[in-house]
């Protein structure tokens, strides 16, 4: 009969002692390999214990609430008993011993548990290897290539092929700088997978991955790593043009209606300490005509477009450097007093890094305001996940044409007029849904309603 | 080496038992490798949790005062005695997946009070470590409690709770932690005054970041 011990685990260097707090399973139960059979408790730590084999549970030998030295067996397993063991049975009582022992060894540095390892190195399985040296994904990004994974140098933590290593294997470029060196047969093993990147990791690569080609660097050239937000913002730009079709177009508007307003309520503003920027002005239009148009809040995913329930309006926000892009949830709920203030809130959080995580994720729509430097207009990038995005240009003093309503007659007058560009995915957007929308913003802008 | 990526669910005030359910989606989505390691930030309405060790008579309220003051009660498969959770207290539960550098209970237990510390520090409050037990303390009390778990695969949970401006009141419940005289101690009443809920969130992640290794988390949409 193959009886395995089940060990009070090492669970910590410092860790002496183990209580056992509970059963999760009882003698004559049926256990499989890695399922938690008893919960431990060492001081502010409760922890489960999973079965070395798979088996069943046929002696408990220390019960619940007591307190034993770490390594004393709790527990016996009869690999005979219950499902069938995956190893012969010859091997077992080794097999148990090295894999009870794991947490301790595995804690040790890699080249400790080796030697430990290597007693059944030979009649390790295949199988095992894979599953010690890599993680699901790796697998699962192998087996779509038809590699190896015994192929592919590993750079991970003890020698694990992590997802990068088997990416650049399939790549058939170098391995990461600090891999050892590739073996001669790798490189011609790679290229039989090349074929394979037509399938459905070429999508994979082309939706997820971006690299930067690197250039030579001059006698006079200073060379800096780029930031966190700098590399975030690269590898999001190239994403979001890789993946949508952008097709921009513009609309000129005339903020005297919105001067008005301002002009009307800038004493109550300024006793309530409000602060209602022209940004504030459009992001509450655009919130409040968003509805009228699903698509221009859409995403497309997969093969299905997905229409967002809700009014988050991502605001560029400058750092100088950087760019980063907080978002107004529902904006539609807020008054347009609560939209600016947000706005300011979150400008300012955003300019002292104390935004939260959650602050910046979540944008269904976009506003980015390059008007405010100067500029005339521009042509902004769709964020990567929606389907459009605002620009304002310059709010600036022009001479127009007005026709009075009454006489029908033509003359020129002084103005404040902003150009707006609209970027939208013309997967899902099209050229007369981006003209709609625009129309209906300039409409609710240039008539803005005193009571917003 | 690149760090690795942490998501922040940052949820707001949400029931102890809402949280719970939670953590128990994701621990198993953090084993199957399917998401990243995650800190869940929370508030929690008031309530009391048990640990496994906990003794009862360290609940000082009986059942009938206990629902008189709205305070819930769970029996929780963390470690640790009993403590209370509410609003004005930063809760964290981390679900970490600690094979790859960190397979040892105590040296967890001892990062997660050098992130409270160092959140501390922040504000120039000076809090340590106690022989008494795991926590964080000031000379006035005990200002941050921890209790956790870690479920097969060395995947934890449960986590910390730090308290910002909690109504120190509601602790006379019970014995906290089962240490009798202790007293407990929260930022406002260090500072004299709250700090921002949101600042003292950003500063935890911040600073749990730089101790466990991860990436502070800046994502979402640029443009």
């Amino acid at each position: 009969m193959a009886r395995i011990e089940v060990p009070m685990p090492q669970m910590g260097e410092s860790i002496a002692e183990g209580t056992v707090s509970q059963w999760l399973k009882q003698v004559g139960d049926a256990v499989e390999r890695d399922e938690p059979i008893l919960e431990i408790s060492t001081d502010k730590v409760d922890a489960e214990i999973p079965a070395p084999s798979s088996g069943t549970l046929v002696e408990i030998a220390v019960q619940e609430g007591e307190t034993v030295e770490v390594g004393t067996i709790v527990a016996w397993i009869d690999t005979e008993g219950g499902a069938a063991a995956a190893a012969p049975a010859a091997e077992e009582p080794a097999e148990a011993a090295a894999e009870a022992a794991a947490p301790a060894a595995e804690a040790a540095p890699p080249a400790a548990a080796a030697p430990a390892a290597s007693s059944g190195g030979a009649d390790e399985s295949a199988e095992d290897r894979l599953r010690t040296r890599s993680t699901p994904v790796v697998r699962k990004i192998a087996a779509e290539h038809g590699v190896s994974i015994d192929d592919v140098p590993g750079t991970g933590h003890a020698g694990r092929v992590t997802k990068q290593d088997i990416l650049d294997f399939i790549e058939g470029g170098a391995p990461a700088p600090a891999a050892k060196p590739t073996p001669a047969p790798a490189a011609p093993a790679a290229k039989p997978a090349a074929p394979a990147v037509g399938g459905a990791g070429m999508w994979e690569t082309f939706y997820k991955d971006v690299q930067h080609p690197e250039y030579p660097v001059r006698a006079a050239d200073s060379v800096e790593p780029m930031d966190k937000i700098r590399r975030l913002t690269a590898e999001h730009m190239v994403l979001a043009k890789r993946v949508a079709p952008h097709v921009h177009s513009f609309i000129e508007v005339d903020f005297s209606a919105i001067d008005k307003v301002r002009t009307a309520m800038k004493p109550k503003w300024a006793a309530q300490g409000a602060k209602v920027s022209y940004t504030a002005f459009v992001a509450w239009a655009v919130s409040r005509v968003l509805h009228e148009f699903p698509m221009i809040i859409s995403a497309v995913s997969g093969n299905n477009v997905i229409y967002r329930g809700n009014v988050n309006l991502g605001m560029a926000v400058d750092l100088n450097p950087g760019l980063i892009v907080p978002v107004v949830k529902d904006a539609d709920h807020l008054s347009l007093v609560g939209v600016g203030n947000k706005i300011v809130d979150l400008a300012s959080r955003a300019r002292d890094r104390k935004l939260m995580p959650d602050e910046i994720q979540g944008a269904t729509f976009s506003i980015t305001n390059p008007g405010v430097l100067g500029t005339l207009v521009g042509l902004p990038v769709i964020p990567k996940g929606t389907s459009a995005i605002l620009g304002l240009g310059s709010i600036e003093k022009r001479v127009v044409v007005v026709t009075d309503p009454v006489t029908g007659a033509d003359s020129m007058a002084i103005r404040k007029r902003c150009l707006f560009s609209l970027g939208y995915d013309h997967r899902i957007v099209d050229g007369a849904d981006s003209a709609r929308f625009l129309a209906r913003l300039k409409e609710l802008l240039e008539d803005f309603p005193e009571d917003a | 080496m690149t760090r690795r990526s942490l998501e922040v669910l940052d949820v707001g005030v949400m029931s102890y038992g809402d949280a719970l359910a939670l953590q128990n989606d994701r621990v198993p989505l953090r084993r199957a490798g399917e998401v990243q390691d995650t800190l869940i930030l929370v508030e929690h309405p008031h309530v009391l949790t048990m640990g496994s060790s906990t003794d009862p008579a360290h609940i000082l309220v009986d059942e009938a005062e206990r629902e008189r003051l709205g305070i819930e009660l769970h029996a929780v498969g963390r470690g640790g005695d009993v403590t209370y959770h509410g609003p004005g207290q930063l809760v964290g539960y981390p679900i970490l997946d600690l094979k790859p550098d960190r397979k040892d209970l105590h040296r967890y237990l001892r990062d997660l009070e050098e992130v409270l510390m160092r959140v501390a520090e922040s504000y120039g409050v000076d809090a340590e470590r106690s022989e008494n037990g795991t926590g964080v303390w000031t000379a006035r009390g005990k200002l941050a409690a921890i209790g956790v778990r870690v479920s097969s695969g060395w995947i934890t949970s449960h986590g910390i709770a730090l308290n910002v401006r909690t109504d120190l009141g509601f602790f006379d419940t019970i014995v906290p932690c089962g240490i009798p005289d202790g007293g407990v101690t929260s930022l406002e009443r260090e500072l004299g005054q709250a700090p921002e809920g949101h600042e003292v969130r950003s500063r935890f992640v911040e600073h749990f970041c730089a101790v466990f290794g991860h990436e502070i988390p800046v994502a979402g949409p640029t443009i």
